[in-house]
């Protein structure tokens, strides 16, 4: 059952990379490894445009979420205080409200406060829900990491301050890392959110791609899905290995 | 260093002043921009609808109303009517399927990895959860793109004469049904694993030494010790599944609508802000009271461990 589950879970998209390399536009016939749809996606214009976007927008919410969310795990750690579990709740609610439901709630709220629909509204709404994914390995990592090591910091006469900078923040780092590439690629591959607040002229690549589709499938969305594919297992897989790496390493 | 009473509050006060600052910026980003606007969307579910949407301010159930009622166009009266009712049966139709269906493939698959040799696990773990990373619009697309009339699905089924015409899977319920379980899979698996790898297997030898057959085994002895693993799981899938826009939406061909869609489709076409933002409510509301469940559940299977 589990070899049926994998096949599941791999098959379309390892099918969809497939076909991506075929010549010819059919399913019945292998007409040639090729690269051509490859080529003929990344000069369309349209996906030039909204890869841009998708990146500035990713680049700029997770960066401003990662610090949000190093600022919370720091304050979150250690013993217990009063408002700790109400704390969690708000900084994990984005993950329990369904997409949908949060993606009508920005725009209605954007509209009413007259923020103007486009890039900038997108990366607001993107920061909100990339908090938590950032936060996620940054408080994981941070639980590991004991608390003898600022204690001997401090043995050796550092105070609070340099103990922080030169002792937990250095540990501190891969998780850091971690938590922002996770929120890379969870912005970059936001669809629902991003339908509803973006403007007309800011497109980002799910947008782009869902507009394709809607015209009918073709090999470069193959070969656009493959890329999109490859770049998100690489920054999860990434991720994950350099928040894995271990704490007692780094002196 | 002996420390006073009074200074020793001073300094959990101030600790407490610090971790409060720290917070603040990520309680007030989504306070702001997520509790916030929730609130608005249930005021605006009270208010009627503008011309070009938006809303006018002027309160009314109308919303709700809509959900079971039809006014009719010649004496105004409210006439029943079972068109919404439809897309929330089939939505919280779709998602129980899709809940069982991932229990049924997930269970198996996490019992599997929990019991491979330590170093292992990771490895299947990882294997299991790296295609969620896969952005969800590209997978539904692959799915489609092999379920579909002249996908390589159907042309393979067909090569190897086991039909004769292409099986319309893409574009029914079945076919958003099975988008959903290709969505969510490794919601259930994960928890699943995560409990079952808690299990104490010795366990399961004293069942046998008691003359217990596989399925007395599984059914009395390892299920209802990994409940709350099932539990979690089966929240972590019905839920999204219950709210889903892009599996109904690609895989249904705009006929099988779940409410994702229909309140999609209040802020796009039909332009009813308060009709979506009731629908989105409702959605909200089975969400609250599944969360409240779960965590009831939690602490009462935390208090029976004592």
């Amino acid at each position: 059952m589990t070899w049926a589950c994998m096949v599941f879970l791999y098959g379309p998209i390892i099918i969809v990379a497939i076909y991506s390399f075929n010549e010819i536009r059919s399913i019945t016939v292998w007409g040639g490894f090729s690269f051509a749809w490859y080529v003929k996606a990344l000069n369309n214009d349209l996906i030039q445009r909204a890869t841009f976007n998708s990146l500035i927008i990713a680049v700029g919410a997770s960066t401003i979420a990662t610090s949000f969310a190093t600022l919370a795990a720091l304050a979150m750690r250690g013993r217990a205080f009063r408002g700790r579990e109400g704390a969690f709740g708000v900084i994990s609610l984005p993950l329990i409200v369904p997409e949908i439901v949060s993606a009508v709630a920005s725009l209605i709220f954007f509209v009413l406060i007259g923020i103007p629909l486009g890039l900038g509204s997108i990366l607001l709404a993107h920061t909100v829900f990339c908090i938590p994914f950032a936060y996620l390995p940054i408080s994981a990592r941070l639980d590991g990491i004991e608390g003898y090591y600022e204690e001997a910091a401090r043995d050796l006469y550092a105070d609070g301050r340099q103990a922080f900078f030169h002792v937990t923040l250095p540990m501190l780092l891969p998780g850091i890392m971690a938590g922002f590439m996770l929120a890379f690629i969870i912005s970059l591959d936001d669809f629902i959110i991003t339908n509803f607040v973006a403007g007309p002229g800011s497109t980002t690549l799910p947008l782009a791609i869902y507009g394709l589709v809607r015209t009918g499938l073709t090999p470069e969305i193959n070969a656009i899905s493959t890329m999109l594919l490859l770049v998100s297992i690489f920054f999860v897989t990434m991720s994950f290995i350099i928040g894995r790496r271990n704490v007692g390493k780094n002196r | 260093m002996v420390r006073g009473r009074q200074a020793q509050r001073r300094k959990q006060r101030k600790e407490n002043i610090v971790r409060a600052m720290l917070l603040s910026p990520s309680l007030l980003i989504i306070g702001g921009f997520l509790i916030g606007p929730l609130c608005i969307v249930l005021v605006y579910s009270f208010l009627t609808p503008g011309t070009f949407g938006g809303v006018i301010w002027e309160a009314t159930f109308d919303a709700y109303i809509q959900f079971l009622f039809e006014r009719d166009f010649v004496d105004e009266s409210l006439v029943f009517s079972t068109a919404y009712l439809e897309i929330y049966g089939r939505s919280f139709l779709q998602a129980i399927v899709a809940t069982v269906a991932c229990f049924i493939i997930g269970f198996p698959t996490a019992y599997f990895i929990a019991t491979r040799p330590e170093h292992q696990k990771n490895m299947w773990v990882l294997l299991v959860t790296v295609p969620y990373w896969v952005n969800l619009l590209i997978r539904t697309i692959s799915m489609l793109f092999l379920i579909r009339n002249e996908g390589p699905l159907n042309y393979g089924l067909q090569a190897i004469g086991l039909i004769d015409t292409p099986i319309q899977i893409a574009y029914t319920n079945v076919g958003v049904g099975i988008g959903l379980v290709y969505s969510y899979l490794p919601f259930m698996v994960l928890p699943l694993y995560a409990t079952i790898e808690r299990f104490d297997f010795r366990l399961v030898e004293v069942a046998y030494d008691l003359y217990a057959d596989r399925w007395t085994v599984l059914f009395k002895v390892i299920m209802p010790i990994c409940l709350p693993g099932i539990i979690a799981g089966s929240l972590l899938v019905f839920i999204p599944s219950l709210g889903a826009f892009i599996a109904p939406d690609l895989l249904g061909g705009g006929k099988n609508l779940m409410i994702g869609n229909l309140i999609a489709l209040q802020f796009q076409g039909s332009r009813n802000w308060p009709f979506g933002s009731a629908a989105a409510m409702i959605v909200m509301s089975v969400v609250l009271v599944a969360l409240i469940v779960y965590t009831r559940q939690q602490t009462r299977s935390r208090i029976q461990v004592y």
